[in-house]
This record gives structure tokens, C-alpha cells and sequence, in this order.
């Protein structure tokens, strides 16, 4: 018999983050993101190829439209594709992991409402789940890289901070999202038109630099996605490091980051109740 | 270590009234709200009357709650659907909190309040046991350790790599149990479980319980079954409408519970507080079952015809209007249905019925039910038009088989019903 005690009562306020106990329920990510996984590609006919497959369309139609028809400037003179390509990488991690987290807590209502874990654990592998994702789309990239004969520095390396702050700016704002829709259904029809409008802001299809004026650039360095998609950019194909929009963006990433987890953490009390 | 498991000290919960599935707001209730509230409270600055009205959409579920269970005992916990069982249970549990009180659980706790929590049908018997296993909170080593044992008490070895999608709903249910019983908590926190799944499957469920009551875990078991309660508690706990009337050796609580009208054997009755207002003008009163000399019973006997009556209360007249009652297998299957109005010309007699307080009944036939339990729920609406008022779980009964046809035999009969069916035997 272990000498565990835990104490049950009403929390008021701000709730303390309970950080031990996510990492006692630490495998239950593991399981939940191998479940979605398993669960997604299950009866799907192409399969786990659909992780390739939307990437390289977007590319392709990006492409097309901004690089052939609208003659969209890329950094360095790299071919449009793979300019493209290597934003969308980071781009569509954060808008998978946005629109999964969203609705993660709502549909997984029937594990809420009987049993009890860290509900953190919910936008958590939905946020992390989508790195199998990434990491098939990361290999059609190096693919990429080669057949256009870019070849990389070490600054490849910074990648994996990048795909980091990615993961971390997503759950941000998936914490607020999810929390949010357990009381108003409102965030999911909301959601799909948010992320079309966060791509517009971010340099997916064209390149930040294309933004000269001086404010007008501190105002685009408050979109948290502007300085990691144009790190990643750096990173992998060279061209303008993202210096100073990183430091806003990250500045607005933390500030994201830990109001969404106070949030999620206040309105958690009452998931089983209303959801 | 202490010889105290579970400690509750004034604990209480408060809901805020509404149908469920509509206690959620959107965006615009909230803004509306907030803008009427802050010109209420620009208009009515200075008064600060409590409102009254905030305070009656809101009820206290459980409402200082104090006990302990001792580390070893097996606490049995009875009392009527909205006594608040549930409510203490999911307390417990972690899975919801209190408003106020508190309360101390020594060691690690296990809760069955659904067996089958975040199984996928898509997934694989093997898939499923390893997921239900991290959700009820068992590392993954331990899963594994205790796979075989789990796959033999669930009896699926062979469907093991099937989708659970394909499994029979008892297949489902074992193995979903399997899971969740080699769970080995400290404190098990059951709640009805065993009301699912065949007899052997009762059976087995009610073995693994006992072994785990003797095994000197702490076992808090809330259950309608008094047999069940009898059968694995010592001491038990009665809860009525939130609040803990009685705690006392089981026999005694029991023999209270059943003679003090709170189990509704027989007979289920509705407060006001249970009507959603949707059903509005139509109002249920009472749901009855009697056997043939008109007493409300909660056993009846297969071999005897009895009757079940609907007593109700229209506010207003209502035109197209039909009573029904659903007859169900305790897993949900239905059985048959019946409105009152099935007879066309009878529908066309009565197409509309004034205000006035109204008995629907009619007699179930002899020779209809084979022994177990029946669900009996309640349906009253207008076809194509408005459902009034449904409640799928009204009542359940039981039937003794004594005497029906094949009894001479004391193997199972299979199915829900037991008719007795005119039989030849032609030899050539």
C-alpha cells in the first residue's frame, strides 16, 4: 500500500499547474498519440501518404498562383517551390496541431466526464501527434533540397528549436482554443477561418522581407509564426536570419504560452460539468 | 500508514440547472448577458439585491456529505437515480469538483464508473486493452505483465486481433471489464456495472469483485442490485436527494431502504425538478407495474399477465397526443414498443385529450418475458410533431420464470422473451 494521499476540494482561483501529475500520466500521450495515428490512416486508401500529399499540393498550387502567375520574390534567389515548401513545413505542423488541439478537449468529452487524468494530456498529443506528420514531410524536403541542389550548413541545425517554438505556439493557442470551446461551441466554426487568415499573416507564400516599412514590421514580428517560419526558412536554405522579429515573436509566444496554460487550468475545473 | 482510506469531511456539490448537452453557452448568450447584467447593474447601482433568480437555477447535487471508509472495507452506497450517487462517486474520482468541503483519499484509486471508457472501435481487441489500460491510469509495463491474464478472463482470444467494432456487445463488455479489473487499485470506486451483459457475465464480474474485496481493498460500491449489495458490502450508505440519510450494517439498510419507498420498487415517480420544461403542458406523474390483483410490484411472473400504468397530467389540451412505453433489455437492446394509440380507430376516438390528469394503461400477456430484467422507459409525443417527454430508463422490473414453459429444465433459455408457443410433433 503506498502512502499516497490526495486531497480533493474546491480550488479557487488560480490554479497551480499540477506539473507532477502530468508527468505521472506522461504515457497516456504517448497512447493518445498512437491512437490518433493508428486510428487516421486506418481506413484511408492512400494512408499514411496523405501526410505528403497536402503539403506538396499546397506547394504546388502556391507555386503556380504566387510563384508563376504573381512572380512573388523568394530570399536568395531560391526556386519558388522549395521556398514555399520549407514554410509549409512549419505552417501546416501549427495549423494541424491548431485544428486538432480546437476541438480536442470537446471530442474526447466521453473520457472527461468518467475518469480522471491531467486534461492537459489532451491538446498536448493533439499538438504533438502531428510531428509523425512532419517528419514524412521533413524527409520529401531533404528530397527537395537535393534535386534543387541547395545544399545545407550546419545551420540546419536550428531547425529543431524551431520546430519546437512551432509545437509550443501551437499548444498556446490551442490551451486558449480548446479551453474556450468546452463552453462556447463558437471556437470550432471559428477555428478553420482562423487559420486561413493566420496563413495570410505569416511568410508561407511570400517572404517576410517584402514587408520594408519599419512599423508595419514590428506589427508582423506580434504573429509568433512570422519569426519561426522565417527562421526555418534561414535554417535550411540561407538567406535573412529572422534577428529581431524573433524576438517578438518569441516575447508573444511565451506571453501565449503561459496565459493559455492559467487559462486552461482555471476553466479545467469545471470540463466534467459543462462539456 | 493509515487505517483511514477515504475521508469526507462536509463535502457538497452545486449544479447549475439545464438540460444536459445544453449547459454549454455561446459566445453571443455570454456577451448579451454580460451587456443586460452590467446595464442591470448601471440602473440598479447601489441596491445590490442578491438576486433570487440566479439562485434558483442552480441545486445542490450532495450537500454536506460526511463519512469515512476504513482501508480493507467494502462500502456498499444505495439511493435513488438523482440521489446523488453518482455525483459523490465522480467526486471521488477526480473526475469532477466539489463546491465545497473536501475530502482525503489514501492511496492510489480506481474507478469504474463505465467500463469500456475510450475504447475505439477501430482499433484491435490488443490495441484496445493497452489504451483503456494507460487511460485507467496503468503504466505500460504493467499492461503488459498483465496482458495474458486480461485476454484469458476476457475469454477473446481468438478475436484479439479483431476491431472491437466487430465484436459481439458481450464480447465488448468482457473485455472491457478484463481491463478495468486488473486494474489493482487501492480503493475501487464502482458504480453499476454489473447492471450490463448477460447473467454468466454478471456472474464472473461479481466473482472478480469479492476477490478484490478480499484481497483488503477498499471497495466503494454503488449499485441498484440489492442482492449485489448484500451479497459484497458489510455496511452501506444510504443517499436520498443529495443528502446521506443512513448509514448502517447492510441487512439494516437494505431492509430500510427497500420499506421506506425509496428504492420505487415497482413504481417510479417524478418531482417537479426532474421535468425538463420542454416538455411542457405534458406532465409525468407516476410509471406503475401491477400484477394481477392490482398491487405495484417489482417482480413479476412470467406465467401471469400484469399491467403497467401511466398516470400524467396535461396542462393544456393536446391534439395527436400518444403515450408509449419501450420494453428493454438491460443492455439497451429494445424489445418491443407500445403507444396507447396504436389502434387506429382508437387514435382517431381520442386525436385530442383535454387538460385533466390521464391513465394510459394496458396488460402485458401472460407467457411474454423470460426471467431477468426489463427496462420499461416512456414516451409521450406527437408524431412528426414534438417528442413531450421521453425517458428510456424510467423503471426496470424483474420476471420470475417460475412455472413458464421449459422450466422443468434448469439450463438458461437464451432471448429476451419466453412465449409459449402451441406445439405439434407429427411423426411419419
Amino acid at each position: 500500500m503506498s502512502d499516497e494521499i490526495t486531497m480533493i476540494k474546491p480550488s479557487r482561483g488560480w490554479v497551480a499547474l499540477n506539473l507532477k501529475d502530468l508527468w505521472k500520466y506522461r504515457e497516456l500521450v504517448y497512447f493518445l498519440i498512437w491512437r490518433d495515428i493508428k486510428v487516421r490512416y486506418k481506413q484511408a486508401a492512400l494512408g499514411v501518404a496523405w501526410a505528403i500529399i497536402q503539403p506538396i499540393l499546397t506547394m504546388v498550387i502556391f507555386s503556380v498562383v504566387f510563384g508563376k502567375f504573381g512572380k512573388l520574390p523568394t530570399d536568395n534567389s531560391i526556386p519558388y517551390p522549395l521556398f514555399t515548401f520549407a514554410a509549409l513545413l512549419p505552417w501546416q505542423l501549427f495549423a494541424n496541431a491548431l485544428q486538432r488541439s480546437g476541438t480536442s478537449l470537446v471530442g474526447s468529452a466521453h473520457l472527461i466526464t468518467k475518469i480522471y487524468f491531467p486534461r492537459l494530456i489532451i491538446p498536448i498529443s493533439a499538438v504533438v501527434g502531428g510531428l509523425v506528420d512532419f517528419a514524412i514531410s521533413f524527409v520529401v524536403l531533404i528530397g527537395m533540397i537535393f534535386y534543387f541542389k541547395v545544399y545545407p550548413t550546419w545551420n540546419m541545425l536550428w531547425i529543431i528549436p524551431f520546430t519546437l517554438l512551432t509545437l509550443i505556439t501551437a499548444l498556446a493557442v490551442g490551451l486558449w482554443l480548446s479551453a474556450m470551446n468546452v463552453r462556447y461551441r463558437d471556437v470550432q466554426q471559428m477555428i478553420p477561418f482562423l487559420i486561413q487568415a493566420w496563413m495570410f499573416a505569416s511568410p508561407v507564400a511570400y517572404s517576410a522581407r517584402m514587408i520594408t516599412d519599419r512599423t508595419w514590421q514590428l506589427i508582423y514580428g506580434l504573429n509568433p509564426l512570422a519569426g519561426i517560419i522565417q527562421g526555418f526558412r534561414w535554417s535550411l536554405l540561407g538567406g535573412t536570419p529572422p534577428g529581431e522579429l524573433m524576438w517578438i515573436s518569441s516575447t508573444v509566444m511565451v506571453i501565449l504560452f503561459i496565459s493559455g496554460l492559467y487559462y486552461f487550468r482555471r476553466m479545467e475545473k469545471t470540463f466534467a460539468d459543462t462539456v | 500508514m493509515s487505517d483511514i482510506a477515504i475521508r469526507v469531511i462536509n463535502l457538497g456539490k452545486k449544479y447549475q440547472l439545464g438540460a444536459l448537452g445544453t449547459n454549454y453557452r455561446t459566445l453571443r448568450d455570454t456577451i448579451v448577458d454580460t451587456f443586460s447584467a452590467t446595464t442591470q447593474a448601471l440602473l440598479h447601482a447601489g441596491e445590490r439585491a442578491a438576486s433570487p433568480k440566479a439562485d434558483e437555477n442552480r441545486f445542490w447535487a450532495l450537500k454536506d456529505i460526511n463519512f469515512e471508509v476504513k482501508t480493507g472495507q467494502v462500502l456498499g452506497v444505495v439511493g435513488r437515480n438523482g440521489a446523488g450517487k453518482s455525483t459523490l462517486l465522480k467526486i471521488l474520482s477526480r473526475v469532477t469538483e466539489p463546491t465545497e468541503g473536501h475530502a482525503e483519499i489514501h492511496g492510489r484509486v480506481g474507478s469504474l464508473l463505465e467500463v469500456g471508457t475510450g475504447f475505439h472501435p477501430e482499433l484491435t481487441g490488443r490495441e484496445n486493452i493497452f489504451l483503456n489500460g494507460a487511460i485507467l491510469g496503468m503504466k505500460r509495463t504493467e499492461i503488459t505483465s498483465k496482458f495474458d491474464e486480461i485476454v484469458a478472463f476476457s475469454e477473446v482470444e481468438k478475436f484479439i486481433d479483431t476491431p472491437v467494432k466487430r465484436y459481439s456487445s458481450g464480447m465488448y463488455l468482457r473485455l472491457a471489464f478484463a481491463v478495468a479489473a486488473h486494474l489493482e487499485p487501492e480503493i475501487l470506486v464502482v458504480d453499476e456495472v454489473l447492471a450490463v451483459g448477460d447473467a454468466e457475465f454478471q456472474r464472473k464480474c461479481m466473482g472478480k469483485m469479492s476477490d478484490v474485496a478480499q484481497q483488503g481493498r477498499t471497495v466503494l460500491f454503488v449499485s441498484h442490485n440489492m442482492s449485489a449489495i448484500l451479497r459484497l458490502t458489510e455496511e452501506t450508505m444510504i443517499l436520498e436527494k443529495g443528502k446521506l440519510v443512513m448509514r448502517a450494517l447492510t441487512q439494516q439498510a437494505v431492509d430500510y431502504y427497500l420499506s421506506s419507498g425509496l428504492s420505487r420498487q415497482g413504481e417510479r415517480n417524478w418531482a417537479a425538478d426532474e421535468v425538463p420544461a420542454t416538455a411542457d403542458p405534458f406532465k409525468p406523474v407516476a410509471l406503475r407495474i401491477k400484477d394481477t390483483r392490482g398491487r405495484v410490484v417489482d417482480t413479476i411472473r412470467s406465467t401471469e399477465p400484469f399491467q403497467v400504468e401511466f398516470e400524467y397530467i396535461l396542462d393544456q389540451p393536446l391534439t395527436g397526443l400518444r403515450v408509449g412505453l419501450y420494453f428493454m433489455s438491460t443492455r439497451g437492446e429494445h424489445i418491443f414498443t407500445s403507444f396507447d394509440t396504436d389502434d387506429p380507430q382508437r387514435f382517431e376516438l381520442q386525436s385530442s385529450r383535454r387538460s385533466g390528469r390521464y391513465f394510459s394503461r394496458c396488460t402485458v400477456p401472460a407467457n411474454t418475458f423470460n426471467e431477468g430484467r426489463v427496462v420499461l422507459g416512456v414516451n409521450a409525443s406527437s408524431y412528426r410533431i414534438k417528442r413531450y417527454f421521453q425517458d428510456e430508463q424510467a423503471l426496470v422490473f424483474s420476471v420470475d420464470a417460475t412455472g413458464a414453459p421449459g422450466t422443468q429444465w434448469s439450463e438458461v433459455r437464451m432471448g429476451p422473451i419466453r412465449l409459449a408457443l402451441d406445439w405439434e410433433i407429427e411423426v411419419r
